[in-house]
């Protein structure tokens, strides 16, 4: 177990980087603290498995350090630094049996054959795998393969974190959502450091204390499930996590009021003159309301999705489309209606990141 | 579940069934024709039955050149098979000098077969030929033409220089295919060198390998332009292979009855081991699915 920290690390996979954009890993500076559960999440291609892959030693950085517990491992290879790391698609050695598949790590390491029997029994336990530890790994399953994966990732009791990339990516939907809990479990059982790549929001949010969302190669936010939901602070985090994502619109802001084409929403906060800034609204779906009284901004509702345990309507106002979650047994029968914004958890957004505004008193505002 | 029946799924065949048949089953059957009759002239001919296979399995030369067949191929196999896995292994992953290596290595695959032969035996001349003149260079007496010995090393060289690449290459495709998730997964599991070529790399090229093992059996076992250019099978009888020994019963003696019922066991043979190759690189470790 260890404290992972960052320092300034840059990746490029070309030889001379000049530009911001031949870097596959923009800047970053982080801390992942000891046993803590991480969840990087972002879409593919902006940079994820890179900066997993310098946390591992797979990859070196082209600018920056990697320190363990405050001593420089930058240099350091992969087998000396004691990382597990779980890949997307199983690695099994073929010619080997279930058993042997798990001892692998702890045999490369010289640990004695009564303890190497010993851990690998309880890890197969734990993964439900006991019956299949005298196989060949070849003819098994994919989830059953990737559990042997996982395994030979948990089997070393000693290691400094477990990397996971898009470990559940070949495992069908019902088994997924078993080995997350299973994942869970033993981090609460072991205390490791884990540090989970997926472009799944419910993978993060499920298992992370953490979620670092990143986006072309840049970290945009980093914080708990709830601060991402309720303050995402770039509009990709606020459309990338929740399902729908968030409503964003383009708006004007005067003081406290944003002007969203001719409707004038009162917020909670007053905002400084943001220039020329592109300004833009952004409301939940889940903090949008339909109303009754005459205060109500009047939309046409275009269409009503039903999704199971909620609904979700797809409502105009003025040219802008907007979608807001209704309770499951909502009843919109008329095509004009009236919403209200939450003003508490209304964000405003100027060049895409969130403006921080003053918070207003309730009198003053309304 | 019971499967439908359809006699019209024979017609689908029929194409393959036909080309087969002309390409290999008629050509075969008249060696056939040939292997069980004793003929003197178109109408003068007379059923001999399994004389000439009784012949050809008690000829003593027959025999010699049967076992003399198999230690060349088991040479053979010994070693080009490691040392084309070796060259694989060798070879750069990327960059330009990957192609410079591979062009290097299909060379000695392009030249016709018996100019192979024609080139060693100019290499091996003392007096023009860089092999041989070094050698004497050297105070080392080395006769081809003289000494069986030196017939087999040369042999052998020119063997294996000339498809120890196809091995090579093979294996080198192999090593291509196997993801790099398994050299990573190897990496943060501790694995040393030799585990990872033993438990990743060994594995994932028997498909190729099962490949290189055939051709380079069937191959070598019908050799017959290199050393018939080489040596002529000489000195004596030292390099003649079944290939030679067939050529000068059919085409020099014009024994064709013998010639014939030695060609069918000739092919037996070959059937056999490669049947048996495949099924032993298939069950070790049991059905590979690449």
């Amino acid at each position: 177990m260890a404290r992972i920290d960052l320092e300034g690390i840059a990746h490029s996979y070309l030889e001379n980087p000049s530009t911001a954009h031949d870097y596959a890993l923009k800047e970053l500076n982080h801390t992942w603290d000891d046993g803590g559960a991480y969840a990087l999440l972002g879409p593919s291609g902006c940079g994820k498995t890179t900066l997993l892959n310098i946390i591992s030693g797979l990859i070196t950085p082209t600018r920056g350090r990697v320190l363990f517990d405050g001593e420089d491992v930058t240099e350091l290879a992969t087998e000396r630094r004691n990382i597990a790391q779980v890949f997307q698609f199983p690695v099994i050695y073929d010619t080997m049996t279930v058993f042997e598949n798990l001892a692998f790590p702890l045999k490369n390491r010289g640990v004695g054959a009564g303890d190497i029997d010993t851990r690998v029994r309880e890890i197969a336990a734990m993964l439900e795998l006991e019956d299949a530890l005298g196989r060949r790994a070849r003819g098994l399953t994919a989830d059953a393969k990737q559990k042997i994966s996982l395994g030979r990732g948990l089997v070393r009791a000693d290691v400094n974190a477990i990397l996971f990339d898009e470990p559940l990516t070949v495992i069908d939907p019902h088994l997924k959502w078993q080995l997350r809990s299973q994942l869970k479990q033993l981090h609460r059982q072991f205390d490791f450091t884990m540090v989970y790549v997926t472009h799944d929001q419910t993978e993060a949010l499920t298992f992370a204390d953490k979620v670092v969302v990143m986006f072309e190669g840049e970290v945009v936010q980093i914080g708990t499930p709830e601060e991402l939901f309720e303050r995402p602070v770039h509009t990709f985090v606020g459309y990338f996590i929740g399902s729908p994502g968030m409503n964003v619109l383009p708006c004007q802001v005067k003081g406290n009021r944003a002007i969203i084409e001719t409707h004038e929403v009162v917020l909670n906060r007053t905002y400084p003159d943001l220039g020329q800034a592109r300004i833009e609204f952004g409301a939940r779906p889940e903090f949008i309301a339909f109303c009754d009284d005459e205060f109500g901004h009047p939309v046409v509702v275009n269409r009503i999705e039903d999704v199971g345990r909620q609904k979700i309507a797809r409502v105009a106002l003025g040219a802008e489309e907007l979608k807001i979650v209704l309770a499951e047994d909502a009843d919109i029968s008329d095509e004009n209606a009236r919403i209200v914004f939450d003003p508490d958890r209304v964000n405003i957004y100027a060049d895409g990141y969130l403006v921080e505004g003053e918070p207003t008193s309730a009198l003053g505002g309304a | 579940m019971e499967k439908p029946i359809n006699q019209r799924a024979w017609l689908m065949v029929l194409p393959v069934l036909l080309l087969v048949a002309f390409s290999a089953i008629i050509p075969l059957m008249t060696v056939v024709n040939y292997s069980v009759q004793d003929i003197f002239g178109p109408n003068e001919r007379y059923f001999v039955g399994t004389e000439w296979f009784q012949e050809v399995l008690h000829n003593h030369r027959i025999r010699a050149a049967l076992w003399r067949q198999f230690l060349f191929s088991g040479l053979v196999l010994l070693i080009e098979l490691p040392l084309g896995v070796l060259i694989a292994l060798a070879m750069p992953k990327k960059g330009w000098t990957v192609s410079v290596c591979l062009v290097i290595l299909a060379l000695p695959l392009l030249i016709p077969w018996n100019v192979i032969g024609t080139i060693w035996i100019i290499f091996t001349r003392p007096d023009i030929g860089l092999m041989g003149h070094t050698l004497q260079e050297l105070g080392l007496r080395f006769d081809h033409t003289a000494s069986p010995l030196d017939a087999w090393i040369t042999l052998m060289l020119m063997e294996v220089w000339h498809w120890t690449p196809l091995v090579a290459l093979l294996a080198y495709a192999g090593l291509k295919a196997i993801p790099d998730a398994y050299y990573q997964a190897a990496r943060i599991d501790g694995a040393s060198r030799l585990a990872v070529f033993r438990y990743i790399q060994l594995p994932k090229m028997r498909g190729v390998l099962t490949i290189a093992i055939l051709l380079r059996f069937m191959d070598s076992f019908l050799i017959y332009a290199e050393p018939f250019v080489l040596t002529g099978g000489g000195p004596g009888n030292s390099t003649t292979f079944l290939s030679i020994y067939l050529v000068k019963i059919a085409v020099g003696q014009f024994d064709l009855g013998p010639a014939a019922a030695f060609s069918i066991i000739y092919f037996l043979i070959i059937l056999l081991f490669s049947w048996i190759f495949y099924q032993v690189l298939q069950n070790v470790g049991r059905g590979e699915q690449a």
